[in-house]
């Protein structure tokens, strides 16, 4: 949770806190749209790091979790527009799994503007630059993810309820 | 256990990287990391000295991982893979490090940059470790090369790759091929005539043995990949028996229907039945359906009375294709902008504000007039404005230059001046006269009498209520000036525009669209034909607006890619394919539906999933599927991707 040249413990946060934000993006598309961001010399904060897959469908809602877990405040997925997909309809798969993760999300006590998946074609640098600005402003704005026991409290009841459940699902 | 020797290599990539992230503590950040026995950083890593750093460790240190930290891996992956494997160490053991185009270009601060690399870093450090060696798979090539869109590009590139040994279809949607080009008058800066120069090449399009042209038709379906795409054609029913058709032109002279013709840009007429324009390729006519007398009442059938051959077929249908293609290039041209969207300018209000192709067209020996530039009321006008930069380098429509304008305009006005005695007044806002013989040509026309360059974007075109003429509004940047200039005739410079179905096509073919529309190649520079589509390449003003030399070189460029992969016989597939663990997997099912290629089938006597090699592609959607963690996406399996999650994160 600390810049180069600046230590500063989670506890001092406050100034010294920058937020994490990891981005998952397909090959095709959104990392390309990201290389043509740095191709163009747009700016966008440094908190957001890239990791690349071939296809937004390979981003399995645990590896979202995996980077809250490691101490992430925001996670970006990226893939193709509809219909660009390079593998076809990877991206509508993504889409599908997203709607019922954020549910999930949100039991974990993991709010939802924290989350964000976004359509970017290899042609939108621009685009790609902009919501990683926005992404970063609206994390930093919800501010740190905190640990895990902070964040069943902050779910309330849900977890609970999920305890309660039962089984494995 | 300790883990493989990793060995990192930082790039300073001159200053692109370097003068951003601190390369000293990004080295030694790097000696730190677990398993990291040699860390190392150079000027320029995909040099020769610097990829003969990497091969040296792999060599005498034993390093059993790299790591290189410098460009996007889309730029120089292929370069550090073939390093690894000069040296004896399996490419897919190479990870890269994007600290140029996603870290140092986009990031203000040094202190955050130098940071980002180091989380960079240490995130491909983690995902090396759990790398592990693929052999890459070669499939056979099928030998023919689809070539969409019969433009200058498309038949450039049809009979470089047919004359070279290889067979070609080429498909256009127009009932001839010509694309663009074949409106065009004079063509800049030579002035010699584009059917002279084009029709030759059309006629050896159609008749090379290795050309398979299909007019009058449209690519519906593409599936498959690079060097095995099959591909399906629909050839449009023309309505009479190509085999018979001798051109004659009978049944045009004869059908009793006119409608205004395409080709001349709504300026003349043709007929229901018709070949577009004299030179057609092939001279065989269609039947407009929508037009014919007889496809709407179903009666008349004049055409088919008079066609000495007897060639016409009123029941004729449209013709599925089905074909397998080892390369398919992508050529189908531009559409010019509609002036009419601004109302500013006055087109399709005034009868004598037209745009450049419409020029041409007026312009062309073969067009509407004969070649006469005339007025809509068949007077010579007296005086004409050419307005350059319509609908390009204006934020309300387009943003880029059209890069054709300048020089058409220069021509417009030479040509107007050698066939009237009309003054000429060009609006430019900058000449950009950018080819060879093009400043000359502008130079020489310049020089010409009683034509006015006026420097100044002319800005609204209204017409004078008393004497009926148009004014030109302009401001006159170098005299400081606003003018109104009575003209006759307004030419708009209108830009090139991708085509409005580009999206449509774009998908079709798997290939990406830049931010204004036009496709996508890989590099802008150093691979302005190839496109994120492997085997799928683009040629000419789909690309970006060109002129004819470019579009000319583009094209052969298209059919070398092409040829490439033809000749090469065989392509290599990516090895890194799903797989399933036979122990784990449950035998749910759950993956099969999702995988887009039908790769996934279920071993009925084992109760497990398999993967076919051949068919899976490598997204990897069913291993972020798998309930039980049996599905392995190779070379981004969950290990992989967890280390590089924790790598990211930890800095």
């Amino acid at each position: 949770m600390t810049q180069a040249g600046s230590p500063k413990s989670q506890a001092a946060a406050g100034e010294g806190w920058e937020p994490k934000v990891v981005a998952f993006l397909c090959n095709w598309c959104s990392y390309t749209g990201a290389d043509l961001a740095g191709i163009s010399r747009l700016k966008y904060p440094a908190n957001l790091r890239i990791i690349r897959v071939m296809c937004s469908g390979r981003v399995s809602p645990a590896f979202v979790l995996k980077a809250f877990h490691e101490g992430a405040d925001g996670v970006l997925v990226g893939g193709c527009h509809p219909g660009d997909c390079h593998y076809l309809e990877g991206n509508y798969k993504t889409l599908k799994r997203k709607l019922v993760f954020e549910r999930l999300l949100e039991q974990f006590g993991i709010e939802p503007g924290r989350f964000r998946l976004e359509w970017i074609s290899g042609g939108e640098g621009d685009k790609f630059a902009r919501v990683a600005e926005e992404l970063v402003k609206a994390v930093r704005e919800l501010g740190p993810l905190g640990s895990t026991a902070e964040r069943l409290g902050r779910a309330d009841g849900l977890a609970l309820r999920a305890e309660g459940g039962g089984g494995n699902a | 256990m300790p883990g493989p020797k990793i060995g990192v290599y930082v790039c300073h990539c001159g200053s692109n990287i370097a003068g951003k992230v601190d390369m000293d503590a990004l080295r030694e950040f790097a000696a730190e990391l677990p398993d990291v026995v040699v860390s190392r950083d150079y000027k320029y890593m995909c040099s020769d000295p610097g990829q003969d750093l990497i091969k040296a460790d792999i060599k005498e240190k034993g390093l059993e991982r790299v790591v290189v930290a410098s460009c996007s891996p889309r730029m120089h992956e292929p370069t550090f893979k073939r390093a690894c494997q000069d040296a004896g160490l399996n490419p897919y053991l190479m990870e890269m490090a994007n600290i140029r185009e996603q870290c140092s270009w986009v990031t203000e601060d040094a202190e955050a940059a130098t940071q980002k690399a180091k989380a960079l870093v240490h995130s491909a450090v983690n995902k090396a470790r759990h790398l592990e060696p693929l052999e890459d798979k070669t499939v056979p090539v099928d030998p023919k090369t689809l070539i969409v869109g019969g433009g200058i590009a498309g038949i450039e590139a049809a009979l470089k790759i047919a004359e070279a040994g290889k067979e070609v279809y080429l498909v256009e949607r127009e009932p001839s091929i010509g694309g663009n080009m074949a409106k065009l008058d004079k063509t800049f800066p030579t002035l010699d005539c584009a059917a002279c120069i084009l029709t030759p090449k059309m006629v050896s399009v159609a008749q090379h043995p290795n050309i398979t042209l299909l007019t009058y038709s449209e690519v519906e379906k593409v599936e498959g990949y690079i060097g095995n795409f099959e591909v399906t054609i629909r050839k449009r029913a023309r309505s009479i028996d190509e085999k018979l058709c001798n051109g004659c032109g009978t049944c045009q002279e004869k059908c009793p229907i006119k409608v205004p013709n395409e080709f001349e840009e709504g300026l003349g007429m043709r007929k229901a039945i018709y070949t577009p324009f004299p030179q057609a390729v092939p001279n065989k006519p269609v039947i407009d359906r929508e037009n014919c007398t007889y496809y709407k009442t179903g009666k008349c059938k004049i055409c088919e009375r008079v066609c000495p051959p007897k060639a016409i077929r009123f029941d004729q249908e449209d013709e599925i294709i089905t074909e397998k293609f080892g390369a398919i290039i992508v050529a189908t041209g531009y559409q010019l902008f509609d002036p009419s969207v601004g109302p500013q300018w006055g087109y399709g209000r005034y009868d004598n504000v037209i745009h450049g192709l419409q020029f041409e067209r007026l312009s062309n020996a073969s067009g509407p007039t004969g070649g006469k530039i005339l007025l809509k009321d068949g007077s010579e006008p007296e005086a004409v404005a050419i307005l350059h930069c319509v609908g390009s380098r204006d934020t309300n429509y387009a943003e880029y230059c059209s890069r054709i304008c300048c020089m058409t305009s220069v021509k417009f006005a030479h040509l107007v001046r050698e066939k009237t005695n009309a003054k000429v007044y060009d609006l430019y806002m900058d000449m950009r006269t950018f080819g060879k013989q093009y400043e000359e040509f502008y130079n020489r026309v310049v020089a010409e009498r009683d034509i006015y360059f006026i420097r100044g974007k002319g800005a609204e075109v209204m017409q004078d209520p008393e004497t009926g003429k148009l004014l030109v509004r302009v401001e006159d940047t170098l005299l400081g000036v606003f003018r109104e200039i009575p003209v006759d005739m307004v030419i708009l410079n209108a830009a090139i525009c991708p085509r409005p179905d580009s999206q449509e096509v774009a998908q079709k073919f798997g290939i990406q669209r830049s931010a204004d529309g036009f496709f996508l190649e890989y590099h802008l520079k150093l691979e302005p034909m190839k496109t994120a589509n492997d085997g799928v390449f683009i040629a000419g003003t789909c690309q970006a607006p060109k002129d004819i030399p470019d579009t000319v070189g583009q094209g052969a460029g298209a059919a070398a890619e092409a040829l490439k992969v033809v000749f090469a016989g065989k392509v290599t597939v990516t090895p890194t394919t799903a797989e399933v663990s036979g122990t784990l997997c449950s035998g749910c099912r759950i993956c099969i539906p999702l995988c887009p290629y039908n790769a996934i089938t279920f071993d009925e006597a084992k109760g497990v999933a398999q993967v076919n090699e051949a068919l899976c592609k490598g997204c990897g959607t069913c291993a972020a599927s798998c309930p039980s963690g049996a599905l392995r996406a190779k070379h981004f399996d969950n290990r992989q991707l967890y280390a590089q999650i924790e790598g990211v994160c930890a800095e």
